[in-house]
């Protein structure tokens, strides 16, 4: 409790920074002169990845945008997660691994509203967002892709893209319907359609732009749920699986994309099953084990623990 | 911390659905207890006669059995191939049909030309009542009716099959859903075609007995025990069918999950022909006894009766034998018996009503988890 | 999008001809005309073969237009339900007959006793009657809608067709067969129907703009205009100017869906036929989405239903039977859902094929073919077979049972389409759910989209060697 009480002046800090920077992405000036390329050799045109945030960077280091507290969840009577609890630090790329069936996809669902939890609470910048449907949870910020890539078949890249934006003009039915009102939806349409080929730009898919989703290859799909995310201004990603199915030069793509959009300031949860990836490229490490928080720490941390390697070994992985 | 926030904050502890499923638990209670107390107030005043309940209940009952034995065909393809068939109706009606051509033809042969019997009288050719049809006067053809019905609507589910839904085995539900519209219409307006538009009486009043109940007599046909002893049979024997056969466990195992089955080398196409046999089977029966047992014939009696067996399977949990046949006698109760409470028009909206209410509160049914069998 | 490519090359002026034509030839709009023309010209011969005379001829001309109007309306509507938002609304009936009942409530004129009507209505104009209508028609559909669009597609086709059974009863019932509204003695008239006997609706239309008269003066004109001189020339005149305001309803109709399909609206609704849980997980609250696209659709259905029955003098419950859902469901699926352009030309090609051909094959046959007396039944029909060789009874019995055969056909146009064209005709032709082109602004082209350019080279390389590696193993 005392906890909650804590966090809520950080919640409305947190909430401001969210909001101006909410308001300087619509106007791309300011932005323009962070050359973010170095990175990324492929990408040498100042526009592409520059319209992407990063005033969050570093300015709150230290601080948890996302706190676990005793999650539980049962299934008819199968504990699926029991008394989880973890905390992610902002502005890094945190690994959530562990056996299959341990746990993960379900702690995941639990945090971003699909499912809620029996007991325990998700804080997110302070704020409790626990039993939140999902939609409230990624309005707040808190984004996830998914396991087995869901783009939208029957729409093309763009729409997807265009999907993404939060709280659009034209979603009110009235607004868009009503003439002289849509002229202000198109109007903030064409800025959308800016960012989104911006986007499309930095994760190298723009060719693929008028493509039904559907048609799309596996690793390209993944490009794509990841761009689309990233177009909802989150405060942080949540990415399940993201390189499960993709090729390895595309995994190293995305794994690119990852580092440069952490080092702008987002801040990632990744759930992997792949030891190695998680331990070559995540500052900190959760495990779990049978629905619990096995232990966490640096990767070498990780590397050294018995308890690891038993609960790998012993189990089905 | 404002109050606002407070609230919000609380509002957030407390988990939502537990609310709303103890408030809908609160008002359930609640209806039920009015429906008793209008139910015993009319039955003090009487306005309502205890002998008469008990005759709602019997005609409920009846009713509940022909729904339950067509539910269980209708549960068993919902189930194992995924879709709703909007085409079961018909094939109660076509059933019927097939299996009442029988019995006019054995039951009046020599008495009126082959051709009107085969038509089950239409146009008004030949009569039911004329020809003595009824279970005590013509058992034979009445037992013969009865196995045609079935053999009748096992061919033409096979047919069917073949035709138009294997093409489309591995569609989405929605896709065989509106094939099936397809097929109820054609098969529909195919009998009205051939066997005309008209309701025909097909029996001959049946004997009954008289039970004496309180205040009055409850009578039971012939006819009514007929269809008691035929549904009653048939719902225990596909019971011990599915129970004891390696078939009733490659029905469940597909029902679970049909991908798993396929794999694990389950025959799935022997599968899905064995769920059109038996569901086929009862439903044409049930077709048969239902007409046997109102006295009356259209080409429309199995699509007016497609909705409440939709919502005696639902109500019953798709996939579930036993569900199927308690949820038909919930709902046939409850088309019955509705009008102690509502004015009649409203019976059949009653149990509709009671189906779409399970649908928010329990979509999975009441007796979900116990899958065919 | 296809369209707006085709004007590239050349010069402006032959460009934009090249357009126009790539538009007729690869567009929708030629096809449409095409479609329709023949429908009309099939009409117009089988009425040249029957003898029609003129004034027969204006008169199949306005019945098809009525029947393609309605038709293309509801198709329109289900298609907002369907085609973009996935809701499997198999009670459209249902809504309809809200609409129509709320409608001759409201505008019927007041219970006078010994009068023609049974039952009163409120008195109201008619332009109230329909608002209130389609607004009991949306409002009916927020019920049905609030608890039931969680539930799964095939769930809530069996609640929706539940829900117009039920409507249907209600207004079956004596219980609403009288009642009392705001001290009116009014009614939805039971089993034995409505009459609807307020001002027509043309001439409630050009009273209120003080135009009847010269409306009047109009037809009289038209009468007597030399080549057609048709004595009482009203009764066409009128209908053939019904059948006018059906195609401009068409028209609202498409504009208004067009817009609500290119729009972000309109995008989240595609988002959720998709997979409602992706536009979940980036914020869209999906169900109210949902909702109001439920609503808009159920409010138009009231109004095309109003739209069908305002002029047919009289309304009974058992009009509205599952089937006629089932026939718009047809003409959607045979214009492809999904497609505003092809619900209108799934709409047109059911009324005038499906629905109202086959009536006027069997008069074109009756017309060419010898006069006798059908026999009155199947077996009739069939034993001359079997007797004599004589197959023409059964021919004859097949003709007059046209209205029962006519729905079998539809079943087995039904089943085929599913087989072999389950996106209809126009389903999967791209209707871009956005406000405006989405292809890449101009000003940034020339740096970035420039095609054979540094990155594009680079990504192309990457993506085809995903394409060959990245197979998804799941």
């Amino acid at each position: 409790m005392s906890e909650s009480e804590e966090t809520t002046g950080v919640d409305d800090a947190s909430q401001s920074v969210d909001g101006g920077r909410t308001e300087t992405r619509g106007e791309t000036d300011g932005v323009d002169e962070r050359d973010e390329t170095g990175a990324e050799p492929t990408t040498t045109d100042a526009q592409s990845p520059s319209t992407l945030d990063t005033d969050a960077t570093g300015s709150e280091t230290g601080e948890y945008p996302l706190r676990v507290e005793n999650l539980r969840k049962t299934f008819g009577g199968i504990v699926a997660v029991d008394d989880a609890s973890f905390e992610v630090e902002r502005g890094t790329l945190t690994g959530l691994i562990g056996p299959n069936g341990a746990g993960k996809s379900t702690t995941f669902n639990l945090i971003t509203g699909m499912h809620t939890p029996d007991e325990g609470r998700v804080l997110f910048n302070g704020e409790d967002i626990t039993g939140l449907p999902p939609h409230r949870v990624a309005d707040k910020g808190l984004v996830r892709t998914f396991q087995i890539a869901r783009e939208l078949s029957e729409m093309t890249v763009l729409e997807n893209m265009m999907l993404a934006p939060k709280h659009q003009r034209g979603e009110a039915l009235w607004r868009s319907v009503t003439p002289g009102v849509r002229d202000d939806v198109v109007r903030q349409e064409e800025e959308l359609l800016e960012r989104a080929w911006e986007m499309l730009d930095f994760f190298e898919i723009d060719h693929l732009a008028e493509e039904y989703a559907g048609n799309l290859s596996g690793g390209q799909r993944k490009l794509l749920e990841m761009a689309r995310a990233l177009l909802t201004d989150p405060d942080m990603l949540l990415l399940d699986e993201p390189f499960a199915g993709v090729n390895p030069s595309l995994e190293h793509r995305l794994l690119e994309h990852v580092h440069e959009l952490r080092e702008q300031g987002y801040t990632f949860l990744l759930v992997e099953h792949d030891m190695d990836l998680i331990m070559q490229n995540c500052e900190h490490v959760i495990v779990m084990h049978q629905g619990k928080v096995l232990t966490e720490g640096t990767p070498s941390d990780i590397k050294q623990n018995e308890q690891v390697v038993e609960a790998y070994l012993g189990g089905n992985v | 911390m404002g109050i606002a926030e407070t609230y919000s904050r609380s509002r957030q502890f407390v988990d939502r659905r537990p609310l709303t499923h103890s408030l809908a638990a609160a008002a359930g209670v609640g209806l039920v207890l009015y429906l008793l107390w209008v139910l015993v107030s009319q039955l003090v005043t009487g306005q309502l006669q205890i002998h008469e309940l008990g005759e709602l209940m019997w005609d409920g009952l009846m009713r509940g059995l022909v729904i339950g034995l067509a539910g269980v065909g209708l549960s068993m393809t919902y189930s194992i191939l995924n879709f709703a068939n909007f085409s079961h109706g018909d094939y109660i009606s076509a059933g019927a049909f097939s299996g009442w051509a029988t019995t006019y033809l054995i039951a009046g042969l020599g008495r009126a030309d082959i051709g009107s019997l085969l038509l089950v009288g239409a146009g008004g050719s030949v009569f039911g009542g004329a020809l003595g049809i009824g279970i005590s006067t013509t058992p034979l053809a009445v037992v013969l009716g009865v196995v045609v019905a079935g053999i009748g609507a096992v061919a033409l589910s096979l047919f069917v099959d073949r035709t138009v839904f294997k093409p489309l085995r591995g569609e989405d539900g929605i896709t065989l859903l509106i094939a099936s519209i397809g097929v109820a219409f054609a098969l529909r307006y195919l009998m009205q075609f051939v066997f005309g538009s008209d309701v025909r009486g097909t029996t001959s009043q049946p004997p009954a007995y008289s039970f004496y109940v309180v205040d009055g007599w409850v009578r039971v046909n012939y006819h009514d025990m007929t269809l008691f002893v035929v549904a009653i049979g048939l719902m225990v024997g596909v019971h011990l069918l599915l129970q004891r056969s390696k078939l009733g466990k490659a029905m469940r195992a597909m029902s679970d999950n049909g991908d798993l089955a396929r794999i694990t080398g389950i025959p799935t196409e022997g599968v899905v022909r064995w769920t059109w046999i038996i569901g086929g089977a009862l439903t044409g029966i049930s077709g048969y006894i239902f007409v046997l047992w109102k006295g009356t014939l259209a080409f429309d009696d199995g699509w007016l009766l497609l909705l409440l067996i939709f919502a005696a399977v639902i109500l019953g949990g798709i996939g579930s034998v036993y569900g199927a046949i308690a949820g038909g006698i919930v709902i046939g109760l409850t088309a019955s018996m509705a009008v102690i409470w509502i004015p009649s028009a409203f019976a059949r909206a009653a149990a509709f009503a009671v189906m779409i209410l399970i649908l928010l509160v329990r979509p999975q049914g009441i007796f979900a988890g116990r899958a065919t069998a | 999008m296809s369209a707006n490519n085709g004007g590239d090359a050349g010069p402006a002026n032959s460009g934009r001809v090249n357009d126009v034509i790539t538009r007729l030839r690869e567009g929708d709009a030629g096809l449409i005309l095409l479609v329709l023309g023949g429908i009309y010209l099939a009409y117009i011969i089988s009425g040249v073969i029957l003898g029609y005379q003129l004034r027969g001829q204006l008169n199949s001309i306005a019945a098809l237009t009525f029947y393609i109007g309605v038709f293309a309306l509801l198709a329109l509507a289900l298609n907002l339900h369907w085609g973009y938002t996935g809701l499997f609304n198999i009670g459209v009936v249902g809504f309809m007959a809200v609409g129509v009942y709320v409608m001759a409530l409201v505008s019927k004129p007041v219970y006078t006793p010994g009068g023609a009507a049974q039952v009163g209505g409120l008195g109201l104009p008619l332009w109230v009657g329909v608002l209130a209508g389609m607004l009991a028609a949306a409002l009916f559909g927020f019920i049905v809608a609030l608890p039931a669009l969680r539930l799964r597609a095939d769930y809530l086709a069996i609640v929706t067709i539940a829900m117009s059974e039920i409507v249907r009863f209600s207004f079956l019932s004596s219980e609403f067969q009288q009642f009392t509204l705001f001290g009116n003695q009014v009614g939805f008239g039971g089993g034995s129907g409505l009459i609807l006997d307020y001002t027509q609706p043309l001439e409630a239309f050009f009273r209120t703009f003080g135009l009847w008269d010269a409306y009047l003066g109009f037809v009289t004109a038209f009468g007597s205009f030399g080549p057609l001189n048709l004595n009482n020339p009203k009764p066409i005149v009128d209908s053939l100017i019904y059948g006018g305001v059906l195609l401009l309803f068409i028209g609202a109709y498409y504009w208004l869906l067009k817009r609500t399909g290119e729009s972000p609206f309109g995008r989240v609704l595609k988002a959720i036929r998709e997979d409602e849980d992706v536009a979940n997980a980036l914020g869209k609250n999906t169900n109210r989405f949902k909702i109001k696209s439920f609503m808009l659709g159920c409010a138009l259905m009231g109004l095309a239903g109003i739209l069908w029955l305002a002029v047919q003098g009289a309304v009974t419950p058992n009009f509205f039977r599952p089937r006629i859902t089932f026939f718009v469901w047809i003409a959607l699926i045979i214009g492809g859902a999904g497609s505003n352009t092809g619900s209108v030309l799934g709409g047109a090609i059911f009324a005038g094929v499906l629905y109202q051909g086959p009536l006027y094959l069997k008069n074109v046959l009756e017309a060419v073919l010898p006069q006798t007396n059908a026999p009155n039944g199947f077996g009739p029909a069939v034993a001359p077979i079997f007797q004599s060789l004589d197959p023409l009874p059964f021919v004859w019995y097949t003709l007059d049972s046209i209205r029962q055969l006519q729905l079998v056909i539809m079943g087995l146009v039904l089943i085929w389409l599913m087989h072999n064209r389950p996106e209809g005709l126009l389903g999967h032709r791209k209707e871009i759910a956005a406000s405006i082109d989405l292809s890449r602004p101009t000003r940034q082209s020339s740096t970035a989209a420039a095609d054979g350019g540094f990155v594009n080279g680079v990504s192309e390389t990457n993506d085809s060697s995903a394409n060959s590696g990245g197979q998804r193993d799941e």
